[in-house]
This record gives C-alpha cells, structure tokens and sequence, in this order.
C-alpha cells in the first residue's frame, strides 16, 4: 500500500533488484515517446506491456525504421531488432512475436484491431435508450457546456461524481434506470476489465518466447497466439503473414529523383506531390537517412540546412536501394521512401 | 483496495465466494507460488502454505517469492510472508510439515479447505490426494512444471454453473414466433401512416415482424430459407425506407433491421449443452430431497420447457439490445420483453413448487429472485464433470482411444506426447527414486529408459502401435524435471483463472487434462 502514488517503474525495478541477485534494471519514468529512437537501438529485443494501439504502432515505427534492407529486398539480419507484445482484456489475451522484415509488423496486421465503437451523437442528444448514452451525454456534450475551460480529470472525484450525477439526472429525466457511480466510472473512464490471471498467463507467454530468442533454447513461436480462457482453455496459434507493401516495415514507397536534384529540390517535389507518397499533404518533412539527418526541422535545422543546397546523390549513395525516413506534422508516424533513382535530364541513366 | 476491474468481471457476488474461499498450498515452488499469487490478488479469504523444504540456492533461482536474506528458512513461512504483502484482507498461514506425510498419517487436515492446489506431485501421490478431498467435495487442483511443458488438471465430482457468461449467444428476441402481445404491438404501428420522425425510430423488432407477416402472406405462410429467398427479403427490408423523389432516405433502423433479418427465418433453439442439463438424470430419475437448488430447478425449467415452452423453447430472458429508436418507443419495447419474462418465471415458480411438494421440501425454500437467475440465464446453464484421477490412470477406465487420437493428430502429437512422457517420467520415478536427466545423473543413460517407461505406457492403455518421437524423449531428459519460473507462470496463471472460476460459479471451468507445450507454446486439453 505504501508504493501507492510512487513511479510504478521505479518501484518495480527496486523490487526486483532487490529480490533478484545479479540483475540489473533500471527504471526511466517517463512517456516512451520522451526516448530518442538512439536508446531503443541500444536493446538486444524489445518486450511491450502497452495499453493502447497508439503506444504500439510508435514502437513498432521505432523498431522498424532500424530496418535496412539488401538489394534484393530481404532485410539485413543486424538490423533486425524483435519485439515481443502481449494484451489482455478480461479472460482473452495475445502474445505475438515480431522480427521485423520477416513476421507481420503492427502496421501489417492492424486489421486485426476493431474500429472501438462510439455512440452516435443524436442518440446522446437526442434519443438515450441505455444508462451508457445518458453518462456519455454528460460526458461528451454536457461537460463541454456547463463546464467550460475545465479540462475533465477522471482522476478528479468531484469531477467524477459530479458526471455520476447529471447522468443519474438525465436518466431519471428519460425514464431510464441503471446508471451507478460503478457504471459511470466503467464508461468514463473505459475502464478495461483486468485479472491478475489473465495478464500472468500472457506475460509468461511473452516472456517464454523473449527467452527462448535469446537463448535459442527452443523453438519460437510463429507468430500470434490468441488465448481465450472464458469458456474453457482455448488457445491458436496462426502464423499471419507480413504485407509486402506495408508502409512501416517494407523496403518502402519509391519516390523517383534524379540524382542531380538538390535536397531542397526534393523536399518541395515531396510537400507538392504528397500523392506519390501515398499521404495526403505534407507541410514541412525532414529527412533521414540510416542515423544521420540529412535536413531536420527543429533542433537540428541550423545544422543540417548547407545540406539543402547539396544534390541528393551527395548525401544518399546512387546505385543502392536508398531508403530515407521522412518525418512531418502530417504523418501520422514516420514514413519509409525509397528513392528511385530516374535518368538525369541529358537521357543518361545514372543508375538503376 | 481497488478491485474494480476485476469486480466488472465476476460481480459483487462472485466476488463474496472468492472472499470466503480457503484455500490450500502443498508444496512451495514457484508452480504453486505463482498459482496462489494470483488468487490472493483476487481476493480469497485465507491460505495455508503446506511445505516442509527450507530455502536454497536453487530458490533463489526460480522463485520471485523468496530473496536472498531468507536462505536456510522455511520455505513455507517465506512465501506466505512474501504473498501476505500483496493483500492485506487475505488471512495467510503456513505449516512446516511435508504435504505426503499429511496425505498418509492425517488425511482430516484438509477437511477445513474448499480448494486444494497439489502442486509438483506425482500421480502416485495425487490419486490418494484425490479419494480424500472427493469424500469430502473439496475441489483438487493438480499443477505441474517440468522443464517447458505444463499441466493442470482439476478434479470434483461435478460443477454446476448458471451464469456461464456465454459472449457469442444470439439475443432472444423470438421474433420468429413473436408471442400475442408482441405480435400485436408491432402490427399496432400503420408504417404508411405514420410521420417521418416516428418512421426513422421505429425498433427493427417491430420492422421485421411485419415484415415477416408480408413474406408470409405473399409466400403461402412460408418465411424465407434459400438464401436467395433471403436476399430478396432483405431487401424488401428496405424498400421499406421512405423516399424522396424515388431515392430512399438515410434511415438507420432500416438498415438495422436488415442486418438482423435472420432472427425473422431463424427458429428459436435451445444450446445442445443445456439440452443436455435438462435430459440429465440428476434432474430426473434420481431427483431426489437431497438434490441441489440447481438440479430441482433445472427439472422446473425442464417442466416449463414441455408445457409453455411447447417442447421447444426455455422462459425468455427479457433484455433485448440497443436498437436505434425513441427512447419512448425502446423503453415500451422493453418493458413488453420484462413483462413476458416475469410471466415465464411464474410459470417456472408453479412447476417449481409442485416439485418441492412431491420432494417433500418447502415450498417456499426457493425464492423468486433465485427462480429468475436461472430463467434469464437459462441458456447459459452448463455442468463440468471431472473422472476421478484413478481412473485417467488405470488403463482398464482410461479413454485411451482419445489418447490415441491426439497422438496420430499432426495439431495435438507433440503435446500428447509430452502428456504421455510425464505419466513415464513419473513411472520412472517410482523406480529410481529420481526423475531422468536429473542433474548428477547421465542424460544417455536416462533416455532408453525414458523410452522404455513411455512405451510400456502405451502398450497397457492398448496404445501399442503409436510411437513417440525420439526428439521429445530427449528434450524431456534435457528437461531434467527443471522448474521455469516462466512456465510455473504460466501454468500457475491457467490454475488460478480456473480456480476463480470454480469458486466464482461463473464461466466454463475446462475440462479434463490440460497439457502446455512450451517449445510451441501451444495448450491442449485431454479428457481421458
């Protein structure tokens, strides 16, 4: 009870430091976006206890972007870093095993995660059937209006327990019964049902597998275990396939330069032709390529804007699948091109 | 301490069983340790950690409950000390004695437990284990790590569950022979006549009883069952929506009803599984006034079933889904669906209290509360039967051609075979006073005798002509009877969720024998 309000990593790492001779864990307590891609290259695997699909698909563009691939398209085993991921949710859980360039990478699968479904707006308006419409309409609608400026803190308990009542008022209002204090933090706070059973299960089986690709004690899991522990004890194995145009972990989009092309050049075909790209818009991409910033916004743009002027077949080798990162305020997560290298405007062609 | 995650899981009364649960630990390793930690954060009453070993070097190896200042202690006070920390309400003890001893000299001391966790016992040790908590109706737990595979096995005569929390049932809306009231409601609503906003909000129960009520005139009774009879039905669905200028508007409870178009042609069924309660003979010939509350109910639902139901169909739960509609409109729905409900439990009640007479009990025992647990959970009622461990054992009572099956199985063989490895590892045992590979002992020696355990093994149980592979006799040598932490986790998290679901009465327990095989991380459950 008295590691309540601490960092949960650092109490964790004490615990087992303390516990366990010859280990040594050290904890960072900060958000996993705060850490340069540098410090996840540092690891020999990466095992992920995330809670949400966003946290997963930022490790995963982590870890991929290490990638570098052969001509041929196959990755470069050095550059291979695995992850081992693991969920649960009440009695289901996952545990699957990902080696970048070779099993499916979040972005290959990520059809396997249902849409989360939201209530329509005018049933919360309009037309409240459940105690769940009338919380949300607090929630969603009411807070906005009545409480405006205030951000809405599920820590909070006034906050909480003011939510519990307007709800109790609206249901009341609709003739509607069922809305508790119990209920409203579930729906607020979207609350996942958790057992210390399920989460030991699918940590084992995440740990089972990180052990086994260090050690090579045994054979590895290939790739997705889903477990289902409700009914019975039911647990698949399937071993899904990567997606050979996956934007994360393939070779990439080729984007077509010619060699003689400043990086400035390339930069603006780039934010006018986003479309080649596979986006949308870009509004201001900075470039990398392996782990060196050929022109980066922020920090680095004194330093890396000489290289605007420079002609692209200076900064990245001609001849060899050359895979850049872009990074914009657009994307949604770091984006993998590949150049492709076109003929030069006197109708040579410089390279493949 | 906060426990609302898992409280949304089992509820407020599944959660008072666990807290009046006692349960037992034989043995001390990271198997049983693992197993209980779980359980204690799930909030049991008590436990009692039953090992007489003290703390060594190897403990500090594999076990997370025991740390480096605890060496040369008994292992038993340390662990419950550790597992005491993580909550504060669970009442833990030990006693410093071997659980074998207890088994052969002092059988009554399990007496006080409701569940016994056996934890890295062999079978020779388990089967009088069993016998004793049987007599009793003490639920046994048997758990086993050894090397990379796992087992766990529980064994009670007979587990009843009324709220097995099936997540994939069909609603019950019985829209497919809608009784007179809700017949008549959803033909009470003249869709031509009323104004729009009524149109776009009436419940997709509604829309597809009238729709079915058309097919029906149009098609000489008949509802549609080809399924390009079902197409054209869908889409006289909607056609149904209202249009403007010959293009037909966004109407959500249209689109609803079409999606939900088979509950109109599909016949209301009852799960084979509880077709198999109700024929069950518990509830039957040998009822009884020492039967259970779950057996005279099932035989009042089963009463229910032939007169109301008509043959065919259990009292209606009476909660319907959220369907886009008025709230006015949903709320009468659903008042409709409880007011039907609360008649069918009526029902049950008048067939339950001619049982209590001719049982000779009170006819007031079972109160309406209770008889509407199971009316509204009727479809989810489900009984668990484990065979006693003597006879999984014993090669005249063993399903052995199950066993045989999973061996010839390209899916199950591997995990078979280390099934049918343990059983010889423990033969070998018995004979060696040690388990093969065993560290000290020579890995090459052990194999042909492995070997030789397994296929005696399978010659008794008629089993002959199967073969294991060298490949996995080998590695269960490597083994060396080793204890993973990883695997004791994950062995231990599987005994601890079926645990809470036996003490909670909720969910399906497993049945049978269930086998993990940590090379493919793969489980496979045997009943034999």
């Amino acid at each position: 009870m008295h590691d309540v309000g601490k960092s949960k990593a650092k109490v964790a790492a004490e615990r087992i430091n303390s516990r366990v001779a010859g280990v040594n864990v050290v904890a960072h307590h900060c958000r996993i976006e705060e850490k340069p891609a540098e410090f996840y290259k540092q690891f020999t695997l990466i095992v992920l206890g995330l809670d949400s699909l966003e946290a997963r698909r930022f490790m995963n563009s982590i870890v991929c972007s290490f990638l570098e691939f052969e001509e041929d398209g196959k990755p470069k085993l050095e550059t291979i870093k695995p992850m081992v991921d693991g969920g649960t949710e009440g009695f289901k859980g996952h545990a699957r095993v990902i080696l970048p360039g070779f099993t499916p990478c979040f972005e290959c699968t990520l059809w396997l995660f249902p849409p989360q479904t939201k209530f329509p707006l005018c049933t919360l308006a309009e037309t409240p059937r459940s105690p769940a419409h009338c919380i949300e309409y607090v929630h969603l609608i009411l807070w906005g209006e009545q409480r405006q400026g205030e951000e809405f803190d599920t820590d909070n308990e006034e906050h909480m327990k003011w939510m519990y009542t307007k709800a109790a008022e609206r249901a009341a209002q609709y003739g509607i019964q069922g809305v508790t204090y119990q209920l409203t933090q579930g729906v607020v706070k979207n609350i996942i049902p958790a057992i210390a059973s399920t989460n030991a299960i699918i940590s084992a089986a995440c740990v089972l597998e990180a052990l086994k690709i260090i050690t090579l004690c045994s054979s590895g899991l290939n790739n997705y275990l889903m477990y289902m522990g409700a009914q019975g004890i039911y647990s698949v194995t399937v071993p899904y396939e990567r997606d050979p145009g996956c934007m994360v972990c393939s070779p990439g989009v080729t984007f077509e330069v010619h060699p003689g092309m400043t990086l400035q050049q390339v930069i603006d075909k780039m934010v006018s032709e986003p479309q080649a790209l596979g986006q949308q818009e870009l509004k201001g991409p900075s470039l990398s390529y392996g782990a060196s910033h050929l022109y980066a916004h922020g920090v680095f743009e004194e330093d890396t804007r000489p290289n605007l002027a420079k002609p692209i077949s200076q900064l990245v080798p001609e001849g060899k699948p050359s895979v850049l990162t872009v990074n914009d305020k657009k994307l949604a997560m770091p984006l993998r091109v590949q150049l492709k290298w076109a003929a030069t405007e006197n109708g040579e062609n410089m390279k493949e | 301490m906060d426990l609302l995650p898992q409280i949304r899981i089992w509820g407020p009364h599944g959660q008072q069983r666990l807290e009046t649960c006692k349960i037992a630990l034989l043995h001390s390793t990271p198997t049983g340790t693992e197993t209980l930690k779980n359980l204690v954060l799930g909030g049991i009453a008590s436990f009692t950690v039953v090992d007489d070993a003290k703390c060594t070097a190897v403990d500090l190896g594999n076990n997370f409950m025991v740390g480096p200042n605890s060496l040369g202690e008994a292992r038993a006070k340390v662990v419950t000390e550790t597992l005491q920390e993580l909550n504060e309400s669970v009442a833990g003890s030990y006693i410093e004695e071997s659980p074998e001893n207890l088994i052969n000299s002092n059988p009554q001391f399990f007496h006080q437990f409701t569940v016994v966790v056996a934890t890295q016992m062999r079978e020779q040790e388990l089967v009088k284990l069993d016998e004793i908590c049987r007599e009793q109706k003490i639920t046994l737990v048997a758990v086993r790590s050894y090397g990379l595979m796992g087992l766990l096995r529980p064994s009670l005569p007979e587990h009843c569950v009324v709220e097995s929390k099936q997540d994939t049932m069909v609603d019950d809306l019985r829209i497919h022979q809608p009784w007179p009231e809700l017949r008549d409601y959803a033909m009470s609503f003249d869709l031509d006549r009323v104004d729009d906003f009524t149109h776009h909000h009436i419940p997709y129960v509604v829309i597809l009883i009238q729709a079915a009520e058309a097919w029906k005139a149009s098609h000489n009774g008949t509802l549609p069952q080809a399924s390009k009879d079902r197409s054209a039905f869908k889409d006289m669905i909607k056609g149904m929506k209202r249009k403007i200028d010959g293009v037909p508007i966004q109407e959500e409870n249209f689109d609803e009803a079409a999606k939900a178009a088979f509950h109109a042609w599909t016949p209301y069924t009852i799960p084979s599984e509880v077709n198999a309660v109700l024929k069950d003979d518990a509830a039957h010939a040998e009822l009884g006034p020492h039967s259970s509350t779950f057996w005279i109910m099932v035989a009042a639902l089963k009463a229910f079933v032939a007169n109301e139901g008509q043959g065919t169909q259990l009292p209606l739960d009476g909660s319907i889904p959220d369907m886009h509609s008025t709230t006015e409109q949903y709320l009468k729905l659903q008042h409709l669906y409880r007011e039907r409900a609360d008649q069918d439990v009526t029902a049950v009640q008048a067939h339950l209290a001619s049982i209590l007479k001719c049982l000779g009990k009170d006819g007031t025992s079972i109160g309406r509360d209770v008889v509407r647990h199971y009316c509204k959970n009727a479809r989810s009622l489900r009984v668990t039967r484990y065979r006693p461990l003597k006879e999984e054992y014993s090669k005249d009572a063993c399903r052995s051609r199950a066993l045989g099956n999973a061996l010839g199985s390209e899916g199950e063989a591997g995990t078979a075979a280390l099934y049918v490895l343990l059983r010889a590892a423990d033969r070998f045992y018995s004979l060696h006073g040690r388990f093969p590979g065993s560290p000290g002992s020579d890995v090459d020696d052990d194999v042909p005798a492995l070997k030789a355990a397994a296929h005696q093994l399978l010659g008794e149980y008629g089993l002959g002509h199967q073969t294991i592979q060298d490949d996995y006799i080998m590695e269960m040598c490597r083994f060396g009877a080793g204890e993973l932490h990883v695997v004791a986790a994950f062995i231990g998290g599987m005994a601890a969720q079926e645990i809470i679901k036996l003490v909670t009465c909720q969910f399906t327990p497993m049945i049978g024998a269930l086998v993990f095989n940590g090379i493919s991380n793969s489980t496979c459950c045997f009943e034999l």
